[in-house]
């Protein structure tokens, strides 16, 4: 069902659902930005439609809102292990039809892959979608060739034009809210190209480890982790255990996002480490994206959503080194 | 919904000193477990470590830790009464049913001794389930030497091989590499017998290798695999090769499966 309505009144509606709901969107963080003083979008708690940043893609993605960057899995005492309180209210997340792909991708790891994981799962049953559409495709983005440019898996739809407010509720719980609104035909639209296009070899297989394409990276690439900090997709953490300085007999457990491109992601004691050159980190981040989750679960883990690309110091495209998989799988047949 | 990474806490029953460095802890345990998995040993404020079975008895777990880090220093701090924390049992284990009624022949390089100790503690007091049972286990120096007891208990009932790298002069013992020793072992019927592999990375490649050589099949070939572990449980990413999970898949897989896994 579609409605319209002006900004003032989507906003007491918002208002309304701030009773029940946290509701996150893409918002401007000023002066938090990859130099000092420069801005940059990620998401955040938002009380208004207008905090919203629609027409630029954000920094981030939403994962950090159901895969928080820290997250205490328990805190304890001398002798006793405590879980965190789940906070009571839903979530409502502002997001691309990409990034809605992509929490697809979590949950398949959190969720599934023979164990669930509370943690997620208590957040993750929280969340409803609120979609955002890309006019036109954002730069560095592949969507398309990934088949993430499209979902009807949301329940809201919202889109901000000519100071109205459109909203599509795809979800019964929203009926009553929306009902004294003004009817409208409303459906998102999706991407249908990008200027990006990614073609991910059909023979593609462990042979192109030995590929020479690897070796540029060993150069490029500073092992920042940025690329995966910034991916929807990305799902790796490390454990953390800490005491509090004030009372060293109590503590908390906690994970931390991790990244498979920075050092010490594979060190073992005994000075055992895998991947030690970059490039062999390049291969397995590309290769996880396009491949072998792929393998495993039945569809590619990248959604296209050009994060990586956007964020990396060294200007090192991931979709440029998927499209050199072809000639490389040509170098080593 | 359970939650997976809450640890129940285990009494140490008794704690076994073998070099300066390794100790057997005997953890209070009841419930399944299978030679070959492995628990996630704790202490909290100080973190997790991934540790194999060592044994595996009647209320108690046996587990065999080295001193390398914060949580192990740690560990080794304790005494007996103490509790550490576990979950777990985790991976896939040996699944000993494979190996009976074969001849077996088992290569352990040091620590490695630890995860398959428990095939080997059954088939030494079973030694009528199998067609023979040979045991290799290389260690840097003897003082290195790990399971001295279960070792000497074992050479009543099965072959034993034990060798030292490298020695002080006077040393009686055997020295050289494991695989040196690959080649002594008597195989009767190379189709058949079955072959397990566990140690260091590079020591596991060439041991398999002599195997190969002598007529072993791949499929009847078993080594075990330690890579960074942060959860166990297919969700922290650290442990993956390819699309497989060590933590989950593994960490014993067969070679037929291992040696398609490029880090
Ligand atoms: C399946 C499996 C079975 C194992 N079985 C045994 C065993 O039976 N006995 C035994 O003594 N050890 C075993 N290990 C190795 C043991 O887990 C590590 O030695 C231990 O985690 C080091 O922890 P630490 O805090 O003391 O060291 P740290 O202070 O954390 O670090 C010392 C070094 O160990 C590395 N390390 C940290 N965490 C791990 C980890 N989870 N896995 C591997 N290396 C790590 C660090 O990066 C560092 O290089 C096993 C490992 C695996 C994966
Ligand atoms: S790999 Fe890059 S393009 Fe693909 S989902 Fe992750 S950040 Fe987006
Ligand atoms: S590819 Fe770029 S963003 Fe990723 S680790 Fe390397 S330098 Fe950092
Ligand atoms: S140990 Fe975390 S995924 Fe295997």
């Amino acid at each position: 069902m579609g409605f319209r309505m002006d900004v003032e009144r989507f906003d007491e509606l918002l208002t309304e659902l701030q009773k029940n709901y946290r509701i996150y969107a893409p918002v401007l963080l000023k002066g938090k930005g990859r130099y000092s003083e420069t801005d940059t979008i990620r998401y955040a708690e938002i009380n208004s439609i207008k905090d919203v940043v629609f027409d630029k893609k954000s920094v981030f993605s939403p994962k950090e809102v159901i895969l928080p960057i820290t997250q205490t899995l328990f805190y304890f005492t001398e002798d006793n292990v405590i879980e965190p309180k789940v906070d009571e209210k839903n979530i409502l997340i502002f997001l691309r039809s990409c990034d809605i792909h992509a929490v697809k991708r979590l949950d398949e790891i959190y969720l599934r892959n023979r164990f669930a994981d509370s943690y997620y799962a208590a957040l993750r049953t929280k969340v409803k979608f609120v979609l955002m559409e890309c006019e036109k495709s954002f730069e560095n983005c592949f969507c398309v060739s990934m088949g993430s440019n499209r979902t009807d898996e949301y329940d809201l739809f919202v889109r901000l034009e000519d100071g109205k407010v459109y909203v599509e509720s795809k979800n019964e719980t929203f009926d009553g809210l929306f009902k004294d609104e003004e009817n409208a035909e409303v459906s998102p639209k999706f991407v249908l190209e990008n200027e990006t296009v990614v073609k991910i070899p059909e023979n593609l297989d462990q042979r192109v480890f030995k590929s020479k394409m690897w070796d540029e990276y060993d150069e490029r690439c500073i092992a920042c982790g940025r690329c995966n900090f910034v991916c929807g997709t990305c799902a790796c953490f490390t454990m953390q255990d800490i005491f509090y300085k004030d009372n060293p007999n109590a503590g908390e457990r906690r994970r931390v996002w991790a990244s498979c491109m920075v050092d010490g992601f594979t060190d073992m004691a005994g000075g055992h480490s895998f991947r030690k050159k970059y490039g062999e980190r390049m291969r397995f981040k590309v290769m996880h994206k396009v491949y072998d989750f792929n393998k495993r679960f039945g569809y590619h883990m990248c959604v296209g959503c050009g994060r990586c690309d956007d964020i990396c110091p060294e200007y090192i495209s991931f979709a440029n080194a998927v499209n050199k998989l072809n000639d490389a799988m040509k170098e080593v047949e | 919904m359970e939650n997976v990474y809450i640890p129940f806490s285990s009494r140490i029953l008794e704690i076994k000193q073998h070099t300066d460095i390794d100790y057997t802890f005997k953890m209070e345990y009841r419930g399944e477990v299978k030679p070959g998995q492995f628990f996630e040993v704790s202490i909290p404020k100080y973190g997790e470590a991934p540790i194999s079975v060592c044994e595996i008895g009647d209320g108690y777990v046996a587990l065999t830790i080295r001193r390398v880090g914060v949580v192990t220093n740690e560990i080794h701090n304790m005494k007996v009464g103490d509790r550490l924390f576990m979950r777990g049992p985790y991976g896939n284990g040996f699944d000993i049913d494979i190996y009976k009624g074969k001849e077996i022949i088992v290569a352990a390089g040091g620590t490695g001794l630890a995860p398959v100790k428990g095939i080997v503690d059954y088939f030494a007091s079973h030694p009528e389930e199998a067609k023979s049972f040979n045991v290799l286990m290389g260690f840097k120096s003897p003082k290195d030497i790990l399971f001295r007891e279960s070792i000497e208990n074992w050479s009543k009932t099965i072959q034993t091989t034990l060798t030292v790298d490298r020695a002080d002069e006077g040393y009686t013992g055997n020295t050289g590499l494991i695989t040196n020793y690959v080649k002594t072992v008597e195989i009767e019927n190379a189709d058949e017998a079955q072959v397990i592999v566990v140690g260091p990375p590079i020591m596991m490649k060439f041991t398999v290798q002599e195997f190969i050589n002598r007529g072993i099949k791949e499929e009847n070939i078993w080594v075990s695999y330690e890579r960074k572990m942060c959860c166990g449980v297919g969700k922290c990413g650290h442990c993956k090769i390819d699309d497989t999970y060590i933590c989950l898949d593994g960490p014993v897989f067969n070679f037929t499966q291992a040696k398609h896994l490029v880090d």
